[in-house]
Order: structure tokens, then C-alpha cells, then sequence
């Protein structure tokens, strides 16, 4: 697993240091206030939980970090660095991935060429010579595809290797995508409810996976999810949403005691 | 070679010895990794095995000491085994998808020291039950995915093991030398592998056999169906099972032929077709689920295609076989199916992967005529063999042009088969086995006093001497009223069905037949998809009226064919329920070769079973399901129980039967 590592991006943040850090971040969509006032921490190597009821915002947090969204006030502190306005591939480049909610893969390509499609960024040879398909360009692809084929087999999906990714079932479809996201070695993973509308096999499959991608490829990782037994399996730290404010930080134990926390989920009796 | 040397060659080490002095360079093994098929030559194989077994024996791996072999099949666990037969250890294959519980039993039973295993999958279901196997010193695994942070004090990568060993072979000749001493002091009588029953009945056995039995039948069928050291072989059957050890293991030893390890056990079938195997085997349930998903796949194709296809099968099915067994065809029909070659079979046996197959076999339970017929009409040459772990296997096979679907064959080169007066099929092998390990009480009942062994299996000889099976020899009955009651030639009738996947009948001491179906969700869920039928759950679907009204036409059916024969007469289905969930080895339902364990489920779904007596028109039922990762949980449903129509009996049997 040699080719898997991830010499690309400076190693000069230990594990346990602030990877990224959200400070007061307010976002507004004309009068709607998505997220108020919220700063929480990413440490690199943890697996971080974003939760929250429906609408909470948690989503709008994910697109605030891998710059799809401009927050009106508020900072984005990426690896020390400070960023003002940021468009997604530049968060890409940095090494920032993310899947979607909605499974967002080419349907009419294969698995194989959609986990490809995660390369894209690292390709170096011009243009003009992947036209032909010849000489560097081919030595190119060949070091790709081995990338790959180690995703292929480490995510254990070579059954649907060559099958259009629109015939497999959703749990599948998830998989790949995973797949496309760790084919850009990123140093920060944004999943967005890996686990959405899988059933309980899948579900533990995924959660294998996610540790697996933390453990030996030493990834951060950052999570929106529903399922609660998952989230508190899995994560380091949870931070949890409502109605676009933080309303508790710290570890599964503490979240779960916090009586902000159950108020949110199982309601208040007034 | 001479006659002398041939004599000598009575174990497996010593074979691949004269495979890597004979046929150096060709392929032996294969595996799909990373996409890529990887080759080794035989002396590729002997060099790792060599170095492997030295590791091993740095371990202190001795002679007779037995080591655990678990996994899906990939080289490095064929090669496991190889190794320890080379030092003299006993390999001992083990079921992979065996729950920790099932797999320590095995592991403790067989006193096995060491455990080499596929992946971080395995290692945790040994290490989870550690505590109750003390004789077990070390793991060692193949693929070190998550097991990076584990202890490995009582843990190590087989790749370490054989870069030990190839340290040792340039450095240690005295140990070499003891290798080399090791694998010639390796007798024909000296148990060369231990393999554990699938558990039909109760708690598995060690089924002990000898190096000697082994590669004199492997020779034999070698032989038999002509392998050279150009064939191919997929391996994609358990290692565990007899099937594997003797069909890929043993005879590519012999033959010198290639084994080819699939990428996993989902992509067999494309691997299959990448290679190109010439030799294949596969359970009747294999041919049935290929077919079921070409049937489907035809329908969705355009007009013209589908009639093409319907047509040529048509043309397979009146000549197909006739040309296959060389019978006289007359010459129009012979082009036309020449022509259906080019525009139909050919291609379809190349989306079968099948291309270039030789001889296919097909065993382990009864096979559908018009299944079996389907394939060899497209130019299969499938045959069918019957046969057991204790026999290594074969007793009887078919050969090239005598087939028929409803036989197994007459008794294989060298082996004798005998009928006793109950109707149990008995036999003498060459390869058969020396005894249950540690359990002399077992062996004693099963062999005769005059050496042969009961298969406890019920058969009769047909005229053109073809064993024909009925039924395991304590499963046939009797009705109340006296009549025969077998079960599984019910039960197979009726699995012939592609809607049916599994049949459970039960009549034993009872006044009539009655039987629990499992629908086969691929093609009742094709069915329900193409008629609007909209379903949930496996557990909906099963329980929809319209499927109980096509099992009800499928079970009539089979009444029918049993109307007409005297013998089956009585034992028509009078009701019978379709099951809320598919049985599962999981479970304890099913063996894990897939066969049905009567009376631990007439047990498990009491309730259900007394319903389909006492006459109510439905049961509740609930009952623990075991996940995958070893949780269980509990599923209850209401069951609906049917009854179905039964057929005057034409002949009247020695009981009066009941009026209907």
C-alpha cells in the first residue's frame, strides 16, 4: 500500500493538532439566518461528527468548509491559513474531499472511470498527449489505475469494477463514492450521511470502511449523520446543531449526557 | 515414466516435486490482484513451498501436528497446505463462513496448532474464541489490512514466514536437508488431510485420508476424463470442501494443470471467463441461478433477439444432445444448429464463460431434467458424479456419452458399490478414508465388517447400471397409513421450479405429506416486477395471495407426476405454507453446503408444523435470526398455510388410501 501515502500535502501538522479551525461563522441566505455564530475545530487524524435535527444546518456547515458557501462573517482557518473567498476546486487542490447526500456519481460510467475521475486533479502530463492516449500520458494512467485498483480493493468493490455505477444499488453507490473522494488522497474527508437509506449490513460495512480509511491512511475525517448508535461508534468528537447554532461540543459521553442535546432530539416538555 | 517411479509418487509433496522437475515453467497458479492476474509457474510453487515449509518448520512445525487452513481460495492458502504436508503436519481446512462458535469446535477437536488464515475477518473470529483453544501457538494470515496495530506476538504475515524460510535456505543446509528428509520419508499411509463433514446430522466429522488414497484417486479420474497439464481450473468452491480438495488440489498435482484464484468470491464468474477454464464443476443451484439470470436478461432484449433466442433453443433442444452424444442427426438439422452455434450458443456460453469447457460436472444434490438437458443441448458436456468426503469423493461417475439426468453413473474406475438389503448404497474406493478422528465408535458404523463403507444414502441400480439416489437412507419413511414417504424426492421435484428455491416436506408417521417452500426472490421478484406486484420485504412477497397462487399450481403439478407413478402415489402434498424468511446456514437451518437440516427446523418452526395438521388456515410464528456479524435479532410473521390439489391415485397401492 506504499502508493497510498500521502507525501503530497506538508506533514508539518502532528496528529492531535487543530486542522481546521471555524470561528463565529455566520451564514444568511437573504433573511435566513442557516448558521449563527458557530466555531468548532477539526483535529487532524480524529473522526469529527457534525449532528443536529433536520435543517439544523448542518449541511450548509459541510459547504461552508469545502468552500462552496461564503459565510458573511466569521473565519475559516484551513492547515494556519486564514481564507477569505474560496471556490471548491481550490479546496479540492488542498486537499479537502467530500461525498454527498445525495449520491452525486456519473450514472453512465463505470466504477472503475468514476474513481478515476478522483485523479483528475493529480494528472500533470498535458492535455494534448492524453488525446492520443500515448507516451506519457499512458505511463500516467498506468500509475492511476494502480492507485486505484488499490481503492478498488480496499473499499472490496472489484465485482462491480467494469458495471455503470447507475445499475448498483444504493449501498454500492455510496461505496463508489467514497471511492472517488479517497482517489484524491485527501487530507480532510467530508462525508455528508454516508450512511443514509443503507440497511444494517451496509451501515457496518461503511463504518469498517471509515475507520479503516482513518487507520491507514491516517485521514481526518468529518461526518454528517442521522443514525446516533453510528455517530457514537465512530467518532472522536461530536459538535451538535439546532437551528444553525452550536449548542454542545466534546465527546460522544458528553454529548450524550447534555441536556441541551436530549431536549433537541426528543423534545421538551413546556 | 516408469512404473517404479510412479510408485513412489504416493503423496502430494512428492508431486509437486515432479512437477517442478517435469513441467518447470507451466503455469500452476493464478490469481486476479489488483485487477491484474498474477501467474506462478510449478517452480515458482515448489520454491515458495519450500521456503514456506521451512519457515514453518523454524516455528517448530512438526510432523503430525495439524494446522488450520481458513480462507477463500487464494494461493497462499493452497500453498499453506502444501507446506505443511511437506514437513508431514496434517492440514486441516476449515469452512470460512463458519461462525466462531462452529470454527472453534473444529479448531479444538482437531488440536490444531498453528492457523493460517486469509484476513484481519478470520484472525478475529480465532482470537475471539483464544481463550478456549490453548493448543493453538500462532496465526498466520495472508492479507494484513487492519491487523496493523494488533498483537503480534502470537500473530504473523505468511509473507514473513516465507521470507524467514528463503533466509534459512541459503544460509542452514542441516535444515534443508531435514526438509528434503521430511518430504521423502512421507508415506502413501501417512494421513495427508483432514476434512470436517458439513454437519448434516449433528456436530461435523474428521474425516481422515490417506496420501496414498488420495493420489490414487485422483489418478484415476485423471485418467478418466483425460487432464493434461493444459487444462484450467476456476477455484471457487470452499477449501473446506471435499470438492475443492480433490476437483482443483489434488487433481491439478496430478494432472499438472492450473489453478486459478478468483479476485473474490462475487467475481468468479467473470474470472471464469477471463481464463478460459476447460474443467468445471459447480452444484446444480449454480447451473440453475446462471440460467434464471439469462432467462431474465432475454426478456429485456429487443424483438428480434428475443426470437433468435427462442427459436435456436428450440432447434438445442430437439438435436442439442443427440449431436453431443454422437447419435445420427440428419444433416439439415445438423447446420441449423450449426448456424444456432454461430448466431446463439456460442455466444451465450461465452457470456457463460464456458467458451472453452470440456467437461462439466455437476453434484451434491438432484439436478432438474429440463435444467440439465438446457446445458448440454447448447453444448455443455455436462455430467453428473456422486460421491462423499469419506470416499475423497468420487464412487460413481458418468462418462463422455452416457448421461442422463435422473442417474449419477455407474461406479467410478476402481471403485466397488454395493446394495444392502435396506436399500443403502455401499462402497469400496481406493481414496477411502482411514477413519474419524478420534471418534473409532463412528467409524466402526459406518464402514461393514467386509470393509466397505455405507453412504447412508438409499439407491437402486437402473438397467443401463447407473446408480440412480432416491434419498438419504434415514430419511425415507413411512405415512401412517404405509405408504413411502421420501422427502427429498419431493422436495427436489418441486425445487425444479425456478420459483422455488428451497423445500422443506415432512409426512413421517403422519396420515399425509405436507411441506414448507421458500420462493426464490430472483424470480418471483422478476415476476412480481413484470406484473405490477408491488412488494417490501422478502416476507410481504412471500406472503402475497398471487405468489401463494403460483406455488399452488407448481405443488399440483408435482402432484400430478406423483399420481402417475406407484410407488410415489400416496405421498402427494395435501398443504403446504410458503416460509416468511429464506433458510439460512446462519441460522442452523441449512448446512453450510447448502442442505436442509429437517429436523432442527421442524423443531425451530414447531408452531408451523402443527398448523399444517390441524387444519387452520394460518400460524404466527416468530423465530431468532442470527445477522452476519454474529447479533441476533427476531423476526415474527403470520403464515398463511394452503391447501393443494390432490390427484385420484390411479394404481391402488397394498394400504387403502384415503379418499382425497
Amino acid at each position: 500500500m506504499n502508493a497510498m501515502n500521502h507525501s503530497e500535502f506538508r506533514q508539518d501538522i502532528a496528529p492531535g493538532d487543530t486542522l481546521l479551525a471555524v470561528d463565529n461563522v455566520t451564514l444568511r441566505f437573504g433573511g435566513v439566518k442557516a448558521i449563527t455564530d458557530v466555531s468548532f475545530d477539526i483535529r487532524k487524524g480524529e473522526v469529527r461528527a457534525i449532528i443536529g435535527p433536520n435543517g439544523a444546518g448542518k449541511t450548509s456547515m459541510l459547504n461552508v468548509i469545502n468552500g462552496f458557501y461564503h459565510p458573511q462573517e466569521g473565519r475559516i482557518t484551513y492547515r494556519g491559513q486564514t481564507r477569505s473567498k474560496m471556490r471548491p476546486h481550490v479546496a479540492a487542490s488542498q486537499g479537502i474531499a467530500r461525498t454527498f447526500q445525495n449520491v452525486a456519481l456519473f450514472k453512465g460510467m463505470t466504477t472503475l472511470d468514476n474513481i478515476m475521475v478522483g485523479r483528475t486533479l493529480k494528472m500533470r502530463t498535458p492535455f494534448f498527449w492524453h488525446l492520443f492516449r500515448h507516451g506519457p500520458a499512458m505511463r500516467e494512467e498506468i500509475e492511476h489505475r494502480k492507485f486505484v485498483e488499490e481503492i478498488i480493493d480496499f473499499l472490496e468493490i472489484e465485482h462491480i469494477r467494469k458495471v455503470p455505477v447507475g445499475k448498483l444499488p444504493y449501498g454500492l453507490q455510496k461505496r463508489v463514492e467514497l471511492g472517488r473522494a479517497l482517489a484524491m488522497q485527501p487530507e480532510l474527508l467530508l462525508l455528508d450521511e454516508p450512511m443514509a437509506g443503507m440497511n444494517l449490513e451496509e451501515k457496518e460495512d461503511m463504518c469498517r470502511f471509515i475507520l479503516d480509511t482513518k487507520e491507514q491512511y491516517g485521514t481526518t475525517i468529518a461526518l454528517i449523520e442521522h443514525d446516533m448508535g453510528v455517530v457514537m461508534d465512530l467518532s472522536d468528537r461530536v459538535v451538535v446543531l439546532e437551528y444553525g447554532q452550536k449548542i454542545a461540543d466534546g465527546t460522544p459521553d458528553e454529548v450524550k449526557k447534555n441536556q441541551k442535546v436530549i431536549d433537541a432530539y426528543l423534545g421538551v416538555a413546556h | 515414466m516408469t512404473a517404479d517411479a510412479t510408485a513412489e509418487l504416493d503423496t502430494f509433496p512428492k508431486l509437486l516435486l515432479r512437477n517442478e522437475a517435469v513441467r518447470p515453467h507451466r503455469p500452476a497458479m493464478r490469481h486476479k490482484d489488483l485487477g491484474i492476474w498474477r501467474e506462478w509457474s510449478w517452480g515458482d510453487v515448489a520454491r515458495q513451498v519450500r521456503c514456506y515449509a521451512l519457515g514453518l518448520m523454524a516455528h517448530g512445525l512438526q510432523r503430525g501436528d495439524k494446522v488450520a487452513i481458513i480462507g477463500t481460495n487464494r494461493p497462499k492458502l493452497y500453498w499453506s497446505i502444501m507446506a505443511a504436508q511437506s514437513v508431514g503436519a496434517i492440514p486441516v481446512p476449515v469452512y470460512s463462513d463458519a461462525v466462531a462458535d462452529e470454527m472453534a469446535y473444529v479448531l479444538d477437536h482437531a488440536e490444531v496448532r498453528f492457523a493460517c488464515v486469509q484476513d484481519q475477518e478470520q484472525v478475529d473470529k480465532i482470537l475471539g474464541v483464544a481463550d478456549r483453544l490453548p493448543k493453538i501457538e500462532i496465526v498466520f494470515y495472508d492479507e494484513p489490512r487492519g491487523l496493523r496495530d494488533y498483537d503480534h506476538s502470537r500473530l504473523q504475515a505468511i509473507d514473513e514466514v516465507i521470507a524467514q524460510g528463503a533466509g534459512i535456505l541459503m544460509s542452514d543446509p542441516a535444515a534443508v536437508k531435514r526438509l528434503d528428509e521430511a518430504i521423502a520419508t512421507g508415506k502413501g499411509s501417512d494421513t495427508s488431510v483432514i476434512l470436517y463433514t458439513s454437519g448434516t446430522t449433528g456436530r461435523s466429522k474428521g474425516v481422515m485420508l490417506s496420501a496414498g488414497g488420495c493420489v490414487k484417486a485422483a489418478t484415476d479420474t485423471v485418467e478418466f476424463d483425460r487432464l493434461t497439464d493444459r487444462d484450467n481450473v476456476i477455484a471457487y468452491l470452499p477449501l473446506a470442501w471435499v470438492g475443492d480438495h480433490y476437483l482443483n488440489y489434488a487433481q491439478a498435482l496430478v494432472a499438472g494443470f492450473t489453478i486459478n484464484c478468483p479476485e473474490s468470491p462475487e467475481t468468479a464468474v467473470e474470472d471464469r471467463r477471463e481464463i478460459g477454464t476447460t474443467f468445471a464443476f459447480a452444484p446444480p443451484r449454480v447451473y440453475e441461478s446462471m440460467l434464471t439470470r439469462i432467462m431474465i436478461r432475454m426478456e429485456d432484449a429487443g424483438w428480434l433477439k428475443r426470437k433468435m433466442f427462442h427459436y435456436y433453443l428450440g432447434v438445442a433442444k430437439k438435436w442439442g444432445e443427440k449431436i453431443l452424444d454422437g447419435k445420427p442427426v440428419p444433416l439439415g438439422a445438423r447446420l441449423n444448429y450449426a448456424l444456432g452455434e454461430v448466431l446463439v450458443y456460442g455466444p451465450l456460453k461465452n457470456v457463460l464463460g464456458m467458451t472453452t469447457i470440456r467437461i462439466a460436472y455437476t453434484a451434491g444434490e438432484a439436478i432438474g431434467p429440463e435444467l440439465f438437458s438446457f446445458y448440454r443441448s447448447i453444448g455443455l458436456n455436462l455430467k453428473q458424479l456422486y460421491g462423499q468426503t469419506e470416499a475423497f469423493l468420487y464412487v460413481t461417475v458418468q462418462g463422455d456419452r452416457e448421461v442422463r439426468a435422473d442417474c449419477v453413473g455407474p461406479a467410478t474406475p476402481n471403485v466397488e458399490i454395493r446394495i444392502d438389503e435396506n436399500g443403502e448404497v455401499l462402497y469400496k474406493s481406493p481414496g477411502q478414508f482411514i477413519g474419524y478422528f478420534k471418534e473409532p465408535e463412528k467409524t466402526a458404523e459406518t464402514m461393514t465388517e467386509d470393509g466397505y463403507v455405507r453412504t447412508g444414502d438409499a439407491g437402486f441400480f437402473e438397467k443401463d447400471g447407473q446408480l440412480r439416489i432416491i434419498d438419504r437412507a434415514k430419511d425415507v419413511g413411512k405415512l401412517r397409513s404405509g405408504a413411502l414417504f421420501a422427502p427429498k424426492y419431493l422436495e427436489n421435484k418441486l425445487k425444479f421450479f425456478p420459483n422455488i428455491r428451497e423445500v422443506v416436506a415432512f409426512g413421517q408417521g403422519e396420515d399425509f405429506v405436507t411441506c414448507f417452500i421458500n420462493i426464490d426472490l430472483t424470480a418471483v421478484g422478476n415476476w412480481a416486477e413484470r406484473n405490477n406486484v408491488s412488494y417490501g420485504s422478502y416476507q410481504e412477497l412471500a406472503g402475497h395471495p398471487q405468489v401463494y397462487d403460483i406455488i399452488a399450481g407448481h405443488v399440483a403439478e408435482v402432484n400430478r407426476q406423483l399420481a402417475e407413478e406407484p410407488m410415489m402415489a400416496h405421498a402427494q402434498i395435501r398443504r403446504f405454507l410458503v416460509l416468511h424468511k429464506e433458510l439460512d446456514a446462519d441460522d442452523g437451518e441449512l448446512t453450510r453446503t447448502q442442505k436442509v437440516r429437517r429436523s432442527f427446523i421442524a423443531d425451530r418452526y414447531g408452531p408451523l408444523v402443527t398448523a399444517l395438521y390441524d387444519g387452520s388456515t394460518e400460524a404466527d410464528i416468530s423465530t431468532e435470526v442470527t445477522f452476519e456479524d454474529g447479533r441476533k435479532g427476531v423476526i415474527s410473521a403470520r403464515v398463511r398455510v394452503a391447501d393443494a390439489k390432490v390427484l385420484p391415485v390411479s394404481a391402488p397401492a397394498s394400504p387403502p388410501a384415503r379418499a382425497a
